[in-house]
């Protein structure tokens, strides 16, 4: 085998450990309980829906990882998000007599919109103030996490809205509206990262700090726009989990980052920057969903789910050492 | 005598009470290749730095074509055809040879009559066409270059620099990290370059390399040009006590 065949293998391994994945779900079910688990649709459809707010954090922080930065803050940044636009969807009605389609609309909007905040200031102390990005969205994690606990008033925002219900679970021909919106996004962040400037820029500045600035790109207004499409994923996550569950919570993304940065590592990001891709991201949520899920299904004690999903980032952190050592970084083409 | 693509007059730059360059001159002329020696601290790097835009200089002109010119930015020195190669090469390892060439002004094309992305192909025939130019055949193109030789990612940064139209090369060190077979290619290289018709700039602590390939020799010592010599009218011996003076 070449290092060509070996290199393919090692940026395949998460869709590997998916396929392996679900192979054993598959055989335990069979053995167990004698029922199919992949060939049962609707837990296909969990899956995807379970994956879907951790995948959207994880395809912001995709770009954030490959740049050579980590961005904490997601997590509260999407439980900003949920509480504003459950707030924002119920005021549209009570306040603006808004109807319930409308409302729902400017609910979503408006937690994807309150995300530039965090966003903005992250890339503003990254880029201008030269602040770590460990420490610069460590403290924007308290931050937007202290505001989103004030805005919900300490509790849940729950939203009586027939269309914010639908876009939370609703489904088109037996497909989860969720796991549709979640597959635009994936398309649209893959052209992102592998076709524009703004992708190929990301992975420069991720290698080579100084290779970025001496060929003329504005590395400043880069790392703004890489934190900003951080924090608008999580602010779409947030969005659609107050759709899913009617309702806002500010702890809503908190178990979820340790997951996104978890889903891009699996994926085969190096956390030392300059490679990753959106398929793996994808194969790396999906990964974590379906330990996650797979685990309550096949009816095994859910605290296993965390041992899974940490051997799994090891192992995968490991490969990756040992392919840097072999090959260099690898990147979408 | 034709008119130099580059006069640097009587410049000096202070830093602080340090005189790193007091009274340089030196011109270089197209097709002509100039080694700049000299020991540690003598003020190398500070003369490159201020032809290629990184410092200003606090006395003195810098005429390119003739005309004088001051540069804020390395960029716009860039813009003029000065590209500087640094030892440290600044390439995006985890990038083919053709992004690395066109980082920061990436050709794109229409996919599907509409949707924009990046030309990958032109990237890549680019970079063949580069290389073969500097008579160094690559076929990965695709590979990223930290899967290269050194020699060879020296290649890439020269590279990027003519594909730009770069009129002026400036080098520092560049065979200093390379084994010897590689540093033969660069010297080479640097041949194929004189012969394109750039003015080449090296700075060098290796005398085997200045007079394999330099046209001439401009020697430094604390900050004052101590002689300049053509390698046929010298020897290693005197370009040695230029160097470190007596
Ligand atoms: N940015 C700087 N600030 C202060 N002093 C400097 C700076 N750059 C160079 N010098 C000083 O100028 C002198 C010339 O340095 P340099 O041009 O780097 O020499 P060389 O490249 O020949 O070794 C040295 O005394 C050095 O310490
Ligand atoms: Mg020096």
């Amino acid at each position: 085998m070449g290092p060509g065949v070996l290199s393919r293998i090692a940026d395949l391994r998460a869709w590997i450990f998916l396929v392996l994945l679900l192979i054993f779900f598959e055989t335990w079910a069979n053995v167990a309980y004698g029922v199919t688990f992949i060939g049962n649709t609707y837990n296909l459809q969990s899956i995807g829906i379970f994956a879907t707010a951790p995948l959207l954090l994880a395809l912001g922080q995709t770009f954030v990882i490959i740049s050579a930065g980590i961005d904490l803050s997601v997590g509260f940044t999407m439980g900003l998000a949920a509480v504003v636009s459950a707030h924002v969807a119920n005021l549209g009605m009570s306040h603006f007599g808004l109807n319930p389609l409308l409302a729902m609309l400017l609910g979503l909007l408006s937690g994807i919109a309150v995300a530039f905040i965090p966003g903005l200031v992250n890339g503003w102390l990254i880029a201008r103030l030269r602040v770590p990005p460990f420490i610069g969205t460590l403290g924007m994690y308290g931050i937007a996490r202290g505001a989103a606990f004030l805005i919900a008033g300490g509790m849940t925002v729950p939203v009586s809205n027939e269309w914010f219900a639908y876009i939370g679970n609703g489904r088109i021909y037996g497909v989860p509206i969720l796991v549709i919106i979640a597959v635009v996004v994936i398309f649209l962040m893959h052209y992102l990262l592998s076709q524009t400037k703004f992708g190929q820029h990301t992975y420069a500045l991720g290698a080579s700090r100084v290779a970025a600035v001496r060929s003329g790109i504005n590395v400043g207004g880069l790392t703004m726009r890489i934190y900003l499409l951080a924090a608008v994923c999580a602010g779409l996550a947030g969005a659609l989990y107050s759709a899913r569950f009617t309702a806002g919570a500010a702890q809503a993304g908190e178990p979820l980052l340790l997951s996104s940065i978890a889903a891009v590592v699996i994926g085969g990001a190096s956390l030392f920057g300059g490679s990753g891709t959106i398929a793996g991201t994808v194969a790396g949520a999906l990964v974590i969903a379906v330990i996650e899920y797979g685990l309550v299904f096949i009816n095994v004690e859910p605290f296993w789910q965390f041992i899974a999903v940490g051997v799994v980032i090891i192992i995968s952190v490991l490969v990756d050492q040992s392919q840097r050592k072999l090959l260099g970084g690898r990147q979408d083409d | 005598m034709t008119e130099p693509l580059l006069d640097v007059r009587g410049v000096s730059k202070y830093f602080g009470g340090v005189h790193a360059l007091e009274d340089v001159s030196m011109d270089l002329h197209a097709g002509e290749v100039v080694a700049l020696a000299g020991d540690n601290g003598a003020g190398k790097s500070t003369l490159i730095k201020a032809i290629s835009g990184v410092h200003k200089v606090d006395r003195g002109d810098i005429l390119l074509e003739g005309k004088p010119v001051t540069y804020e930015s390395p960029q716009q020195a860039r813009d003029h055809g000065i590209e500087t190669i640094y030892q440290d090469l600044a390439l995006a390892d985890n990038l083919s040879i053709g992004a690395n060439i066109f980082l920061g002004r990436e050709p794109k094309r229409k996919a599907f009559g509409f949707l924009p992305v990046l030309d990958r192909g032109l990237m890549a025939d680019a970079a063949k066409e580069t290389m073969r130019r500097l008579d160094f055949h690559v076929d990965r193109l695709s590979a990223p270059v930290s899967a290269f030789s050194g020699g060879q990612r020296q290649a890439v940064a020269i590279g990027r620099a003519i594909y730009w139209n770069a009129k002026i090369l400036i080098m520092d060190e560049p065979t200093a990290a390379l084994g010897v077979p590689e540093q033969r290619k660069v010297i080479a290289l640097i041949k194929s370059l004189k012969e394109q018709g750039k003015g080449v700039i090296f700075i060098s602590h290796n005398l085997g390399d200045i007079f394999a390939v330099a046209d001439r020799i401009v020697v430094l010592r604390r900050g004052i040009k101590a002689g300049e010599r053509k390698p046929d009218e010298t020897t290693g011996d005197e370009i040695v006590r230029l160097m470190v003076g007596g």
